[in-house]
């Protein structure tokens, strides 16, 4: 090493380098990392969906599919939303504390109009799709059961808005998807601002 | 540093050298290092010809990096690829600018393999001791152009198809086997989903860990016996007591430096392509590849990709099917027999004479007129240009044994020359 | 200004001729895609003109809207049919086949049109429309001999004849070349409304040709100012380095 060097000098611009070649790397990774986003055509399928009710009978269930999940819509009749009350006391989360659905859906029965229950269909444990088990006391399912949604995987059920039972794998009600009334009959699930 | 701090930092040192003495018993880390790296000593006289080399190395590190991430949204299929690469372009979060470092990489390759390639003609670097850094570099070269070729299809544009017919037709040329081969290379009768489909598995797969390979005994060979240097004098003839050669500076930090800069430099020249020039002219993407493959179209005029039409125009130079592509094929492969056909007793271009400095003048400019020639069209006066300097590029190689040997030389200094 | 110096440095190369076929009359055009309004005005000409029949199969209506800087409701109102989603493509109103039986051939997707054949072409193959009572559309064009499109610009042109002059070639026969086009029957718009619309209309095809280029250009100018002040410090760090080298 000469003698005319110096070493805060050097040091300096040894660090200003490393630094800023550092600073490059990380913009240089950037947009390899941004590109693992939803594309545009990822975006554009999994935009919301517009779903005709108007047909959809009292007590009927309807499954659309939404961002590659069912999302299932319920007209419950009166006698479901009696049901949905006696359950109260045997759900984990009857008030919807936890945040499992949008601001306007968190009330007693989880839903903007009482009787449409809009929830997604995929359970909270693992992410089986439950089936509908309408019927009172089945053999299979004790007599306790008051209709709802039963998880074939690992048992976990869940009342007629989508709560979960207690002791049941799952740990969480059913998330019920941002959506929004266009008309009467006419909902769209994705969204609950903007345009169709 | 107070008496603590001092403490502290011998703690930490000693367990850090704790972890360094586990791991070193187990994996030669230091010592690969240190032989390839921090005591690695590189003439101190390079100039910068001397760093296109690791700067190959960094393309092709880009051209992994984002090959990887444009199979992520690539379809290799016949239907599907050449609007997945418009999805890549316009739909997928920063994909043009990916796809255009990969298209832009291409090119960059090329030009900096070509310039290490001249570097090494210049200074004699082929020469013994170094002849098998040579060979191993010129497969490397050969693999890249199959790599370049293989990739240039999987867009499917009218250029990617029509430029894969064309060269898969050269097999054709051999005699008995020729048409056969052609359709065993294709796996169909034309180039189709099949062909797209194999390609593309060459393209990711196979070459690139052929290349990795390749480069990886170029480096080995040439860390056994040494970098060359412009004055093309052996550093280790002349070491000091340490065992270390007198012209020798460590390959870090200062070689590691010097690339460095040299790798700057360069990222400005590729950013500015990518950024302000992506197509370059119709240079490096091609406007007629911007339409989708049409087995039934022929576009008006087609050409390579610009690295290789020197070998395209002597290709076209030759009225003969057969001979053009014999003549093509040892237009590469007379690059092999570098370190035996020069004969002359030097290597750096410094102290030869006249007609090695004159014939490498004319080689080169040669090289550049017949890659213009291979853009146009082949009509009458180019046709005669392409044969007269396809005349000098064989020349060059072919006469190289007499002029080399009749050049008169200066003396080589017994140690380089290094101004500070 | 520093974006125009680096591409005119770089495409200082001589640049490969673009594949244009049928030759003709090539008219040079300013396709500049930084010109915002020019961009909106070619994108409802297309909308109205041209994308009955043609598509743009990869252009997004809500990136035109992102780059073209319109609001949502401005673009279903002026650039969408009536039934399309803002992140829908472009799609042409009629099917294909039904085109294909109209024309003899499907009118091609013109997302990539201008990259493919340049704006230059695409802007004269739009101003050379000619009368030929020999084809079944009644137009030829210059710039794409017997091109099966009909001139569906000529309420708003004119129609316009194509006018030959007698040279003598290099063997000294003679023969007729193009010479002007003379209007026959004036249109809504007068020549100069036309070449702006014209203009406007290839400005919107290069701006849909690669939408990437706006972003790119104003990004590579940091990049580079980036990139030249880690050469400042790895340079002079080099050369701080070197000095212990003799």
């Amino acid at each position: 090493m000469s003698e005319d060097v110096d070493l805060s000098r050097r040091h300096f611009l040894g660090v200003a380098t490393a630094v800023t070649g550092g600073v490059g790397a990380v913009f240089a990774a950037t947009p390899f990392l941004a590109s693992w986003q939803p594309s545009a055509r990822a975006q554009a399928l999994g935009a919301p969906v517009e779903v005709d009710i108007g047909k959809l009978e009292p007590g009927a269930l309807l499954k659309v599919e939404w961002r590659g999940k069912p999302v299932w819509i319920l007209r419950r009749t009166d006698v479901m939303l009696e049901r949905v009350r006696e359950t109260d006391a045997e759900v984990r989360d009857p008030a919807s504390e936890q945040p499992q659905q949008p601001e306007y859906a968190r009330n007693e029965y989880r839903a903007i109009k009482p009787e449409i229950l809009i929830v997604v269909g995929s359970c909270t444990h693992l992410g089986c799709s439950p089936i509908e088990r309408f019927d009172l006391a089945p053999a299979d399912l004790g007599p306790d059961w008051r209709g709802g949604f039963y998880c074939p995987c690992h048992g976990s059920k869940f009342d007629l808005s989508g709560r979960v039972y207690k002791g049941v794998p799952a740990p969480l009600n059913l998330p019920v998807p941002p959506h929004r009334y266009l008309s009467d009959s006419v909902i769209l699930i994705g969204s609950d601002t903007g345009v169709a | 540093m107070s008496r603590s701090e001092h403490e502290v930092g011998q703690m930490a040192g000693r367990r850090e050298g704790g972890f360094n003495q586990w791991l070193n018993k187990r994996f030669p880390l230091d010592s690969l290092l240190r032989e390839h790296i921090t005591e690695y000593y590189a003439s101190k006289n390079l100039n910068w010809w001397s760093v296109f080399g690791s700067l190959a190395m960094v393309v092709l590190v880009i051209q992994i990096v984002t090959g990887i991430f444009l199979t992520m949204s690539y379809k290799p299929s016949a239907a599907e690829a050449f609007a997945s690469v418009e999805y890549i372009m316009r739909d997928v979060n920063w994909g043009w600018l990916i796809r255009y470092m990969h298209s832009t990489g291409a090119s960059m390759f090329f030009i900096v393999v070509y310039l290490h390639m001249f570097r090494s003609l210049i200074y004699g670097s082929y020469k013994s001791p170094r002849e098998l850094i040579w060979i191993f570099g010129m497969f490397i070269y050969l693999a890249l152009a199959a790599e370049a070729f293989f990739g240039y299809l999987l867009p499917w544009g009218q250029m990617s198809y029509w430029g894969a017919q064309v060269i898969v037709s050269l097999f054709g040329a051999i005699p008995v086997v020729g048409e056969s081969l052609v359709e065993w290379i294709r796996g169909d009768y034309f180039i189709s989903d099949i062909t797209l489909n194999r390609f593309f598995a060459l393209h990711v797969i196979a070459l690139p860990l052929v290349l990795v390979g390749l480069v990886a005994v170029h480096i080995m060979a040439l860390h056994e016996v040494g970098s060359n240097n412009p004055d093309g004098v052996e550093i280790k003839d002349k070491k000091g007591p340490d065992g270390v050669p007198l012209d020798g500076v460590a390959f870090h930090p200062y070689h590691t430096a010097k690339d460095l800069v040299a790798f700057v430099a360069f990222a400005i020249v590729f950013s500015a392509i990518i950024f302000f020039a992506p197509e370059m002219g119709g240079y490096f993407l091609e406007h007629a590849n911007f339409e989708a493959a049409d087995p039934l179209k022929t576009p008006e005029h087609i050409a390579p990709v610009w690295y290789f039409t020197p070998f395209y125009a002597i290709l076209r130079a030759v009225p003969d099917k057969l001979g053009g592509v014999i003549l093509m094929g040892s237009a590469m492969i007379l690059l092999f027999f570098l370190p035996w056909l020069d004969r002359s007793p030097v290597k750096s271009i410094r102290y030869r004479g006249w007609m090695f400095k004159t014939a490498v003048a004319l080689f080169v400019v040669s090289f550049f007129v017949l890659g213009f020639l291979g853009t146009q069209p082949a009509t009458g006066a180019y046709t005669i240009m392409a044969r007269v300097f396809t005349i000098i590029y064989f020349a060059f190689f072919l006469l190289m044994p007499i002029y080399t040997k009749l050049d008169k030389t200066k003396p080589v200094p017994e140690r380089v020359t290094y101004h500070d | 200004m520093i974006r125009n110096v680096i591409a005119c440095v770089l495409l200082g190369l001589p640049t490969i001729a673009f594949a244009a076929g049928g030759g003709g009359h090539i008219e040079h055009v300013d396709a500049d895609i930084s010109n915002e309004a020019s961009v909106q005005r070619g994108a409802k000409y297309f909308v109205n003109y041209c994308l009955g029949c043609h598509s743009a199969q990869y252009v997004r209506y809500n990136r035109l809207a992102v780059d073209l800087e319109l609001t949502e409701d401005q673009l279903v109102e002026n650039l969408m049919f009536t039934g399309e989603r803002p992140h829908d493509t472009m799609e042409n109103a009629i099917p294909s086949t039904d085109s294909a039986n109209w024309f003899g051939r499907t009118p091609p997707d013109l997302s990539l049109t201008a990259r493919a054949r340049g704006d230059d072409w695409v802007y004269s193959f739009l101003k050379s429309f000619y009368v030929d009572p020999s084809k079944p559309t009644g137009v030829n064009n210059l710039v794409l001999e017997g091109a099966s499109m009909p001139h569906v610009l000529w309420e708003l042109q004119g129609i316009q004849k194509a006018v030959y002059r007698t040279d003598l070639d290099a063997q000294g026969s003679p023969h007729e070349v193009f010479d002007h086009f003379e209007l026959v029957q004036p249109g809504a718009m007068t020549p100069e409304q036309f070449d702006v619309m014209a203009q406007d209309l290839t400005t919107f095809l290069t701006y849909i040709s690669e939408p990437a280029q706006l972003k790119r250009q104003s990004l590579g100018i940091k990049v580079i100012l980036f990139l030249v002040v880690l050469f400042l410090f790895s340079f002079l760090y080099k050369k701080e380095l070197w000095k212990d080298v003799h």
